[in-house]
């Protein structure tokens, strides 16, 4: 498909005068310059994409807090912005995230951590080549997918079971949401566990370990930091997670550690917002930046942290 | 005689760690049947309560209060807008940027940044983006692009998905070995040359399922479109691309929430269809995959 490029003169000077190559050679090298110089633009855009996002939510959180102080925002327990009185406590809202993260967490680590451990140690390569793409599509399906399934099956049924079940409630949502980041939660703690070194796993076979051992008492440790960055990674997107979580567990700002109740996340607040006719520059408009860079910076630490750990195990078995 | 056939067997004790070994087979292997079963679960809800509001108008009616009346037009002719806008966008400003870090970059505390940045902002809830969109593309340049447009979201969920498309446009040029690149700089051609007749050619493949997963993630996306304001309810197509619009998933969501029973009906039909794009798409990307594998 490239055979004429192997066949082009080092130069475009070629059977010319030796000035005409140099000057041939410098407009080359102009020319290069200037690709590099481009592609270098095209890596910039994320640059300015992170700086973008900081500098947008600084920028009008800085305008709200001018109207509502920072302790009244961290540390006030009623949040009702859209009626008067206007209360501007966020903990409603962070407890709600939360909430959702942790029933996602329970319903994700294991289911996540199992798939890994089999997908790593047990598959059958055959089996393994239909299970990866079938968790890959089960990542792919969008939010307001699950959020649809939460509402429409998976709340009905949990009504049958749990009694005092709301019709939205945080139970549906973070179970969906479990289910959403299972797939990631599997695929980067099968990755740890491929990268551990097989004279680890051939050394503990030749001590008389069965294959559970060698899966639990070996490959799992050494696999374990990659094992926690998949957990965080998961955690953080749950809570970054929207639309499941605006359908299931709906619009109700709630200082609550009940599943059963219907709860309001931080990202919940904020399609609230924008789905109302609230104008630009008013206080229900800046709160929103308000609680995205709340949100921000928990998804960014989280972020962060899950990436450190998986460089490590990187690093350790590169 | 008793006592040596003993010695054959495996002692109860091993027995027991065998069982135990078979018993965490099992779960494991239940724990990944969990999620199968939940897609087909899913599949299946969303199939038997949509399927019957698949007719041939309710790919050529408007959104309407009738249930009966009610199609997905709109959404449909903003979906191919937006993604196709999307494309455009993205993939030369990502193929860019990944052929820069992985051949232009060096080794430098240059690449380091911009790379750390990239694997961040792949974490970055989709919201934060609908954010940035909403205050950028929307207010900041609304004499660009005419406020809550087409493009306005299009740039958005470009920015959205770029970060997906750098990753895997660089795994794409990382995979063609050095081998072509000396040969290349052998004959006297220079960098640019090298990576425009050789590099790219090569890893083309794998970029392009790259762009098509990425694509893939950016149908279904919702909560930043509402953040910059894409109706939920549009009796018209957009004709350019600063023009308001709205999309598939958007649809899905207006009749999600509304509750009466036919119009979760048709959210379930307007699913089955983003669905059925979604799979077609990454149907294409592992095709893609396969047809193009090269063993190096």
């Amino acid at each position: 498909m490239s055979e004429p490029a192997l066949l082009d003169p080092p130069t475009h000077s070629a059977g010319t005068g030796r000035g005409r190559g140099l000057r041939g050679a410098r407009a080359r090298t102009a020319k290069e310059s200037a690709i590099g110089g481009a592609l270098f633009a095209a890596g910039a855009v994320s640059i300015l994409t992170t700086v973008g996002i900081i500098a947008v939510l600084v920028w009008e959180s800085v305008a709200f807090f001018r109207r509502v102080s920072i302790t009244e925002f961290l540390t006030g327990t009623v949040w009702t912005p859209l009626f008067v009185p206007q209360n501007f406590g966020v903990l409603p809202l962070l407890a709600g995230s939360i909430l959702v993260a942790l029933v996602a967490a329970v319903i994700a680590i294991p289911l996540g951590l199992g798939s890994a451990v089999y997908l790593s140690e047990f598959a059958p390569v055959r089996l393994r080549a239909w299970l990866k793409p079938i968790l890959e599509i089960l990542a792919g399906v969008p939010s307001v997918v699950y959020g649809y399934f939460a509402l429409t099956f998976v709340t009905p049924i949990l009504q049958v079971i749990v009694p005092g079940l709301d019709m939205f409630n945080a139970l549906s949502a973070g179970i969906v949401v479990g289910i959403m980041v299972v797939p990631l939660i599997a695929s980067l703690s099968e990755d740890a566990m491929n990268a551990v070194p097989r004279e680890l796993r051939d050394g503990a076979y030749a001590l008389g370990s069965t294959k559970f051992e060698v899966a639990t008492r070996v490959v799992t440790p050494a696999a374990l930091s990659g094992i926690v960055a998949s957990f965080i990674l998961a955690i953080s997107r749950a809570i970054g997670e929207t639309m499941a979580v605006v359908l299931a567990a709906g619009m109700t700002p709630n200082l609550t550690f009940d599943v059963r109740e219907s709860i309001q996340t931080l990202t919940a607040y904020i399609v609230q917002v924008s789905l109302g006719d609230t104008p630009f520059g008013s206080i229900e408009y800046q709160s929103i930046f308000a609680v995205g860079l709340l949100l921000f910076v928990v998804t960014l630490v989280m972020n962060i942290f899950g990436l450190w750990f998986l460089r490590r195990y990187r690093e350790e078995y590169a | 005689m008793s006592g040596k056939r003993r010695s054959l067997e495996a002692p109860p004790e091993l027995v027991a760690r065998r069982r135990r070994g078979k018993v965490f087979q099992a779960l494991c292997l239940a724990a990944t049947l969990v999620g199968v079963v939940t897609l087909v679960v899913l599949l299946a809800d969303v199939l038997v309560d949509g399927v019957k509001w698949l007719s041939p108008t309710f790919f050529t009616e408007f959104p309407s209060r009738l249930p009966a009346r009610a199609g997905i037009k709109s959404a449909l002719y903003g979906t191919v807008w937006l993604m196709g806008l999307v494309a455009l966008i993205s993939f030369p400003i990502g193929v860019a940027a990944a052929v820069w870090l992985e051949e232009y970059a060096g080794k430098g505390w240059l690449r380091t940044a911009i790379q750390t940045n990239i694997s961040n902002l792949a974490g970055v809830p989709s919201i934060v983006y609908g954010i940035l969109g909403l205050a950028i593309f929307v207010r900041w340049m609304f004499a660009l692009t005419g406020g809550r447009s087409v493009i306005s979201g299009a740039l958005t969920i470009s920015l959205l998905v770029l970060p997906i498309l750098i990753i895997a446009g660089q795994e794409a040029i990382r995979a063609v070995p050095n081998s072509i690149r000396e040969a290349s700089y052998g004959l006297g051609a220079t960098k640019w040359q090298t990576v425009r007749h050789h590099v790219l050619p090569n890893a083309m493949p794998g970029i392009l399922t790259g762009t098509i997963l990425a694509l893939s993630r950016a149908i279904g996306e919702t909560a930043p479109l509402i953040m910059i304001g894409a109706l939920t309810f549009i009796a018209f197509v957009p004709e350019g691309p600063r023009d308001q619009f709205t999309v598939l998933s958007i649809q899905v969501y207006n009749w999600v929430s509304r509750p009466q029973d036919d119009f979760r009906g048709l959210a379930a039909a307007a699913i089955i269809v983003l669905l059925a794009l979604l799979l077609s798409m990454n149907a294409l990307a592992i095709w893609l995959r396969n047809r193009y594998r090269k063993e190096w």
